[in-house]
């Protein structure tokens, strides 16, 4: 890799290719090359966009590896690239990895390569589903790894809109129609709310120093806060506009049916990545810099988070369709990364973090699945169903292995994460905490439990159905499952670089100033969760 | 007469109008293409040359300060000359649906462009009364241009009733204005703010020259024309009204409110920002169900007015720097858009003559697409960076006011609605089920060229801000507040 990588680390001016421009360019650079080629060089197509998100996928990993090599105890950012655009607005292109986003990045990249793995199954205008999908992946990696509030917002709309066609031209079931527009609309609400906020944030400077540079506005705003009156409006405008982004109870009605109609990749994509970007941007920007709204809106939050958790869980049980039971525990789970940002802790944001990395491989592993279940068998209806295992030996214990990482069980990356959340917030909210260490164990283990024992067990007989017929093919998901059992059996792969950048966050979220320079709060529960599972799960029980 | 050079663009657009008339007389039917070729490259000419005026920090005024020459009216003039070629090469594809009188068209669109530009140089009212009854006059007959088709006609009779309704706001309220003042002047105005700003008379005279105004905009409440026209005219006239008038209605509101009474639009900012609130909300609640294309265009129009109303009602450099902004982007966007309808829509303009269009045309109906997209407001496009700099506008007012963030709130909320009915044509070219046709659409090389200056325009300005940031906000100079 003849990549500038180490380059990173070095002081000044960063106008060097930075490696997370290669990571969501070479996607957005495959739509654009694959504009180019004529509709029936179907392989061409093909092979370009595995290509293409293969190297964004390495590019990621190696720049990960080289990420835990020179991180420092210091919070700040690594692989910096920094242009200007349009000072006369202080617009810049400027990305970054911490801690924070780091996991994200590596996620996405792992995810979309998967999703493009298993877009095989598209026969119909395959060109423009790869373009929309390279558009998708590189968007939302843009997202993750911009410091510029413009560009944050921007690649993030890039890899929304994509999915307004993609459910509307390859999506599944009657309602794809009605889902493209709910999907759409929801989201673009959402985001909108957002920009507003941004927009006014950006206003709190004064007309000399605007810059939409989310590393200077977090130096402006240390020394001189926002003014209260401002917090009270902008904290609740990116609250809730992320909150819908990220399908906040009340405002989740799009999330399950918007991913039972999309195609499989495009669900992957959807419910592993685009989702966590309202959790990034309140945990980058809505918790650090509004720290006295956050105090006042974090109990509500955990209430409502709680309407994650029990509400959308109670309604994944009774989902017969497989689709959108997933699609609402997937909601469901999203529930425990808002928890752990209404904690205000470090533990519990560390939690939120690992979380949604965690989930992002396991929304896509089950989304994925449930796709080949459709394909073979036509139906997700799960009575339908039944007696799959001896057919489907690969793709049932993978599926198996899925849904009790759903379930919180140990050994999987969810595990060490809601660990962490519930750890954070048991000092502030006991009684939410309680009650979602409930919601998440008895609910999520009924439907989870239930599910396996209709689709697997049974007496059923399919004469056709096999599993993936090569290793190539089992591959994406192997991967997937892969990076969950690494994250759970090891989860200091990432909590320690998380921890390091999250404490910085808490501590200005909570308000206190805090010990400068080395952060004082250790992170017990990883190293614990691991060592003794069943007796932290008994404890917490 | 030193006063001459500084009209010579006006001079020039009206003596090309001119000499395509008489060259008509000798041209033969099969050559009549050529007299449109003729306009827009005489107007291209005249638009370089707009180029190599270096525009100066002192304004020059002409004729007893009737006439200014500053950045706002070079501005504008470049922006009306822009839009002018675009309709005269959309006219000449056109032609064979006009049955008589293509070169008159030309002229005409020519007299209007004549009319706009000393609209955007109006320094007095007098000037305001002439050049907008010039570029109206001159409208009603476009409007009707196709003789045969009932549509046509019926659009050319409202507009004509309705015009003729605005006009005579606009008369009566420079009447009540002189009565008041003594003078027509802007100059004159700005300099007397003391003896005006109590004065009733003052206020209820300026107060319907601005309903006056509101009819070119089509912001409510004199919107109501706008979707029967846009629907019954042909399509280079919707173009033309939809792009250029628009922006003539915009230069001069900002001329009247910024140059003549600034110490009064600095209190009527709750007019504006109702205005603006009501036209988005308007202009896109009825543009859901529409199901003809330059119908569900023109109430968008009134839409897209109320969102540059938002940079008036900010009362602001930025804000008016950002009505420039967005209107640029909005003549390349509309000026796409239009292109397309007018190849594709020959027969009807139900969104439904779309379907398919994929399989025609992938260049149309990319065109497309992504000028829907971008009247959307989706970066990285020209719409996304326009309605941005509005934003930014109106809730960088907020701190002192927060009725404010309640106007941003309503502009987001119609941004929200505005994205089911411009998805709705995205669907309608992508996924529709029953194709409206399977044969392709030939596009010829002005079309192919014009499209693909639409094209670039459109993310030029959604990527790179900068420069027509610059020349927006060198522009506003000319403009207290």
């Amino acid at each position: 890799m003849a990549l500038p990588l180490l380059a990173a680390a070095s002081p000044g001016p960063h106008t060097a290719t930075s490696p997370l421009t290669w990571i969501f360019g070479l996607p957005l650079l495959a739509a654009l090359l694959m504009a180019l080629i004529p509709r029936n060089f179907r392989f061409v197509i093909r092979s370009l966009a595995l290509l293409a998100t293969l190297s964004s996928m390495v590019v990621a990993v190696v720049m990960f590896c080289q990420f835990r090599n020179i991180e420092t105890a210091r919070p700040g950012f690594l692989f910096v690239e920094q242009h200007e655009w349009s000072p006369a607005i202080g617009l810049g292109y400027h990305v970054g990895v911490d801690g924070i986003n780091v996991g994200l990045i590596v996620m996405g990249a792992i995810v979309a390569f998967a999703a493009t793995c298993l877009s095989r199954r598209i026969v119909t205008r395959e060109k423009e589903f790869y373009i929309l999908l390279m558009l998708m992946a590189g968007g939302i990696l843009g997202a993750f790894a911009s410091l510029d509030l413009v560009c944050f917002y921007g690649f993030h709309e890039l890899a929304l809109v994509p999915s307004f066609i993609m459910i509307g031209l390859w999506g599944r079931g009657d309602n794809k129609n009605f889902a493209a527009y709910q999907i759409t609309l929801y989201l673009s609400a959402g985001a909108l709310l957002v920009l507003l906020g941004l927009l006014a944030l950006y206003l709190q400077l004064p007309p000399g120093e605007r810059t939409f540079d989310m590393v200077a506005l977090a130096g402006y705003f240390q020394s001189r806060p926002v003014s209260l009156a401002a917090e009270r409006w902008i904290f609740p405008l990116l609250l809730f506009g992320f909150g819908i982004l990220v399908s906040l109870w009340p405002f989740h009605t799009w999330a399950p049916p918007g991913y039972a109609s999309a195609p499989t990749p495009t669900a992957m994509l959807h419910a592993g990545v685009v989702k966590k970007f309202g959790l990034y941007g309140l945990i980058r920007i809505a918790l650090p810099l509004m720290p006295h709204a956050a105090a006042q809106w974090a109990l509500i939050l955990a209430c409502l988070c709680l309407g994650n958790i029990i509400y959308c869980g109670l309604a994944a049980m009774r989902q017969r369709n497989l689709n959108l039971l997933i699609g609402n525990s997937s909601v469901a789970h999203m529930g425990f990364a808002f928890l752990g940002i209404a904690s205000l802790t470090t533990i519990g944001i560390s939690g939120t973090v690992m979380i949604m990395v965690a989930h992002g491989f396991l929304a896509a592993l089950t989304f994925a699945l449930s796709g080949y279940l459709d394909e073979e068998l036509n139906t997700l209806e799960i009575h339908e169903m039944g007696g799959l295992l001896r057919h489907l030996p690969f793709i049932g214990t993978v599926m198996i292995m899925a849904m009790l990482a759903g379930c919180g069980l140990p050994g999987f990356a969810n595990f060490p994460g809601e660990m962490m959340v519930l750890f954070g917030s048991w000092d502030r909210f006991p009684l939410v905490a309680g009650v979602a260490i409930w919601g998440a164990l008895v609910i999520g283990g009924v439907y989870m439990l239930r599910a396996i024992r209709n689709i697997w067990h049974g007496e059923k007989s399919w004469p056709g159905i096999s599993d993936p017929a090569n290793v190539w093919r089992k591959l994406p998901y192997g991967l997937l499952l892969a990076c969950l059992i690494l994250l759970g059996c090891y989860p200091r792969l990432l909590t320690d670089s998380i921890a390091i950048s999250v404490e910085p966050v808490a501590r200005m979220a909570s308000g206190e100033p805090g010990p400068a320079g080395r952060p004082s709060v250790q992170v017990p529960p990883p190293a614990a969760a691991v060592g003794t599972p069943q007796a932290t799960v008994a404890k917490a029980n | 007469m030193n006063h001459l050079p500084l009209i010579i663009p006006e001079m020039s657009v009206t003596g090309l109008a001119l000499a395509i008339l008489l060259i008509d007389l000798w041209t033969p039917a099969a050559r009549k293409p050529w007299l449109g070729y003729l306009a827009a490259m005489g107007l291209g000419v005249i638009l370089v040359i707009s180029f190599t005026n270096r525009i100066t920090d002192n304004p020059a005024t002409a004729f007893g300060g009737q006439f200014i020459c500053d950045g706002l009216s070079i501005f504008f003039k470049r922006y009306f000359i822009g839009a002018a070629i675009l309709v005269v090469l959309m006219g000449i594809e056109y032609a064979d649906r006009i049955p008589v009188g293509i070169a008159e068209f030309y002229a005409l669109v020519l007299l209007a462009l004549a009319g706009m530009m000393f609209a955007a140089s109006a320094n007095d009212f007098i000037l305001v009364f002439v050049s907008l009854e010039l570029i109206t006059i001159t409208s009603y007959v476009l409007v009707s241009f196709q003789r045969g088709r009932l549509a046509s006609l019926e659009a050319g009779v409202k507009y004509l009733v309705m015009g003729g309704l605005s006009a005579a706001f606009l008369v009566f309220g420079i009447a009540l204005l002189f009565a008041a003042s003594n003078s027509t002047s802007f100059a004159a105005l700005n300099d007397a703010p003391a003896l005006l700003a109590g004065n009733r008379l003052f206020w209820l005279g300026l107060l319907l020259i601005l309903t006056g105004l509101a009819f070119k905009i089509a912001v409510f409440p004199m919107q109501m024309w706008a979707p029967d026209v846009y629907q019954g005219a042909p399509t280079p006239v919707t173009a033309f009204l939809a792009i250029a008038s628009k922006g003539a209605g915009f230069v001069l509101l900002l001329r009247i409110l910024f140059t003549a009474v600034p110490c009064i639009s600095r209190h009527w900012q709750t007019l504006f920002m109702a205005v603006a609130g009501i036209s988005i909300l308007y202009g896109n609640l009825c543009a859901l169900p529409q199901r003809s294309l330059k119908r569900l265009l023109g109430y968008s129009s009134i839409a897209h007015a109320g969102y540059m109303m938002l940079g008036v009602a900010a009362l602001s450099s930025d804000g008016s720097a950002a009505v420039l902004y967005y209107l640029t982007g909005y003549l390349f966007t509309l000026g796409a858009a239009f292109v397309v309808i007018c190849l594709v829509c020959r027969e009807t303009d139900d969104i439904g003559a779309l379907s398919g269009l994929s399989q025609r045309s992938p260049v149309l109906a990319f065109a497309m697409a992504m000028a829907m997209v971008s009247l959307a407001g989706v970066p990285p496009l020209a719409g996304f960076a326009g309605k941005l700099l509005l934003l930014l506008a109106v809730v960088e007012r907020a701190g002192a006011n927060p009725a404010y963030y309640w106007l941003a709130i309503v502009a987001v909320i119609g941004v929200v609605i505005s994205l089911a009915y411009y998805l709705g044509v995205v669907r309608a070219i992508y996924w529709s089920k029953t194709p409206a046709g399977t044969a392709p659409i030939p596009l010829s090389l002005t079309m192919q060229l014009s499209l693909a200056v639409c094209m670039a325009g459109m993310f030029y300005i959604g990527l790179f801000p900068n420069a027509v940031l610059q020349a927006a906000t060198e522009a506003v100079k000319a403009l207290q507040f």
